[in-house]
């Protein structure tokens, strides 16, 4: 652990503002998706593929990589954006997303695209697959970290508090799951639809080392929290990230309409000004 | 009637088999949820502890847990009882399992009616159509315990996840221990079914406990002057086309007999390849379509006609249909 330095964050601070254009021209290219949760999610998942994670694009079955599974896999866009960026397949595919024949399906589909590591979209199952993924490891006797993002929202179905039960029973610290709480689901805040708090002391219950991630929206404090959770051990570990749905688009934050969908041309017209970067191009 | 043999648990079988896989491959590992000694898996938990892992009554979290397993390399069995496996975590099955074409070999025990005077929380006679209906997934239902024996060994070579249904109860062996027949010693290769009685007038397609009670109807027929030809199918997807196709060209009449639901199951899909490619009157021996209830399991397969005098009737009919 360490203070990383200035060059490395804005480095990655570039990346992010690379990946949140890129999530709302696709999500536009293709009339459809989930660019809120997307744009909370991508700091994180910048980090991860960028600094934290062992990972070889031009070898994506390596048996030794870390893996990352995107439980809350509607946000497939900012996972696809980072996927791309790194080399596991060429950048021209963000086009074809939701559309017939592409690798990108409209959720991740493991066997379709190069690095995705588990097929997801129906919510809750990725902590238990984590789990599996972490096992193996321990079986293996090899010393790669599994990573999982879940949704607050995704937090609700009973799949996901079978798997925490399981992955502290069997102490598998091999595991660090990432929880994106940007505090809306489809129906709104998710202390109005099912509430969630108090998170942490749930985690904690269950058996879980919880680490507080004040703005999961900050890259220098994402790369922070990573370097402590890796440290902890003996229990799996949980970074409950506090994050904005809609981050970086000033009318798109907080607002639970850009849930799942697609912004408007004239949306998209504003999001390209706060977003702007020097010669970009779709296609 | 077919020679009397000593009752043996398929379940029994399962267990004793998976151990002596265990020892020959390492990426076997096994899972239960809370029901590992009447699954029998508790006996590789005995000799293989670092590779069974428990993961408590949830059958969702065994699925997904076997889900990641699998996807990095290992070949899990995941073991409980049929209704809550197939049921419970369907939909698991589905985006974890059969999506992204995983090798996990779900292997239920206490399928059916004859698991008995727990009554209909615990049966089912459904799950066969509900697997059916999922891509990549294969779906076995061996007729006895040698079979079981067998049918367990051939998955070791197969690519992609197998959904295979045990009964709780001894069943009449049919096969002889080594898995022979007639003095012959079978070969279980999935997807291919096998002949077990020529007959020219009637064809009937069974598996599971149905195939003892399909020989003996065939016994009954025979005295009546109606020669059966009896198929034991006991992989129902992917479905042995060629057979069923042969089967009504040679005999023009079909029976279907298993223990499931005449919905959805080995008679629909004997059914579906018949109206596809050659339609001949079908006649099927199963549960109605109802909620079934408690009983010993031979008081329950009586109860709902899953007996050798019910598929000589339908065959009677199909006959006469002809």
């Amino acid at each position: 652990m360490g203070d990383h330095s200035r060059q490395l964050i804005k480095d990655l601070e570039e990346k992010t503002r690379l990946f949140r254009r890129e999530i709302l021209e696709m999500t536009f290219k293709a009339g459809s998706g989930h660019p809120g949760g997307s744009l909370s999610a991508i700091d994180i998942i910048t980090v991860l593929y960028y600094h934290q994670m062992r990972v070889d694009p031009a070898n994506p079955q390596w048996a030794d990589r870390d893996r990352f599974i995107l439980s809350k896999g509607h946000v497939c866009p900012a996972l696809y954006a980072v996927l791309a960026e790194v080399g596991f397949f060429p950048k021209e595919a963000l086009w074809t997303l939701r559309r017939p024949g592409s690798i990108l399906q409209g959720h991740p589909d493991m066997r379709l695209t190069p690095g995705v590591e588990m097929s997801t979209g129906s919510l809750g199952q990725g902590l238990s697959v984590a789990c599996g993924m972490a096992l193996a490891a321990r079986i293996d006797e090899k010393d790669y970290t599994v990573y999982c993002m879940l949704g607050d929202g995704e937090v609700q179905e009973g799949n996901v508090w079978a798997g925490a039960m399981f992955a502290a029973h069997e102490r598998l610290d091999n595991l660090i799951a990432i929880l994106d709480r940007n505090q809306l689901q489809i129906e709104g805040f998710t202390e109005d639809v099912m509430a969630l708090d108090p998170l942490a002391d749930k985690w904690k219950a269950f058996g879980w080392d919880v680490l507080a991630l004040e703005d999961g929206n900050d890259v220098s404090q994402v790369l922070t929290v990573l370097d402590k959770a890796v440290e902890c051990q003996g229990k799996p570990k949980i970074i409950i990230a506090n994050t904005i749905k809609g981050k970086g688009v000033s009318f798109m934050e907080n607002r639970v309409e850009y849930h799942g969908r697609a912004l408007s041309p004239d949306e998209m017209k504003r999001a390209r000004q706060e977003l702007e970067i020097p010669g970009f191009k779709v296609g | 009637m077919s020679k009397t043999k000593a009752k043996a648990a398929a379940r029994d079988a399962y267990g004793r088999t998976l151990v002596e896989l265990g020892r020959k491959y390492r990426d076997i590992v096994v899972l239960g949820a809370d029901l590992s000694s009447s699954t029998r898996i508790n006996w590789f938990a005995e000799e293989f502890p670092e590779r069974f892992f428990e993961c408590g009554i949830s059958e969702e979290n065994l699925i997904t847990v076997a889900a990641g397993l699998a996807a990095c390399g290992k070949t899990p069995f995941a073991s409980t009882f049929a209704v809550f496996e197939t049921e419970r975590a369907y939909n698991q099955i589905r985006q974890a399992i059969a999506y992204p074409n995983l090798n996990v070999r779900l292997v239920c025990t206490h399928s059916g009616v004859t698991v008995g005077p727990d009554g209909a929380s615990h049966q089912t006679t459904f799950d066969i159509a509900i697997m059916r209906v999922l891509p990549n997934m294969t779906i076995i239902v061996p007729a006895d315990a040698p079979e079981t024996t067998a049918a367990v060994k051939a998955m070791v070579e197969h690519d992609g996840p197998i959904y295979m249904r045990l009964g709780r109860t001894s069943v009449r062996t049919f096969y002889d221990d080594d898995y022979s027949y007639n003095g012959v010693k079978q070969r279980f290769e999935i997807g291919k079914s096998v002949e077990l009685r020529r007959g020219s007038d009637v064809a009937i397609i069974c598996n599971g406990v149905m195939v003892a009670e399909a020989m003996d109807a065939a016994e009954i027929l025979y005295s009546e002057g109606i020669d059966a030809r009896v198929i034991n199918m006991h992989t129902v997807k992917p479905i042995d086309e060629e057979a069923i196709i042969k089967a009504a060209v040679e005999t023009g009449a079909i029976v279907t007999a298993e223990e499931h639901s005449i919905i959805g199951g080995l008679g629909g899909a004997v059914a579906e390849v018949l109206a596809r490619k050659y339609p001949v009157p079908v006649e099927m021996v199963g549960v109605q379509d109802m909620f079934t209830e408690s009983g010993e399991a031979d008081e329950l397969l009586k109860l709902y006609g899953l007996t050798s005098n019910e598929i000589a009737s339908a065959a009677r009919r199909a006959v006469e249909r002809r």
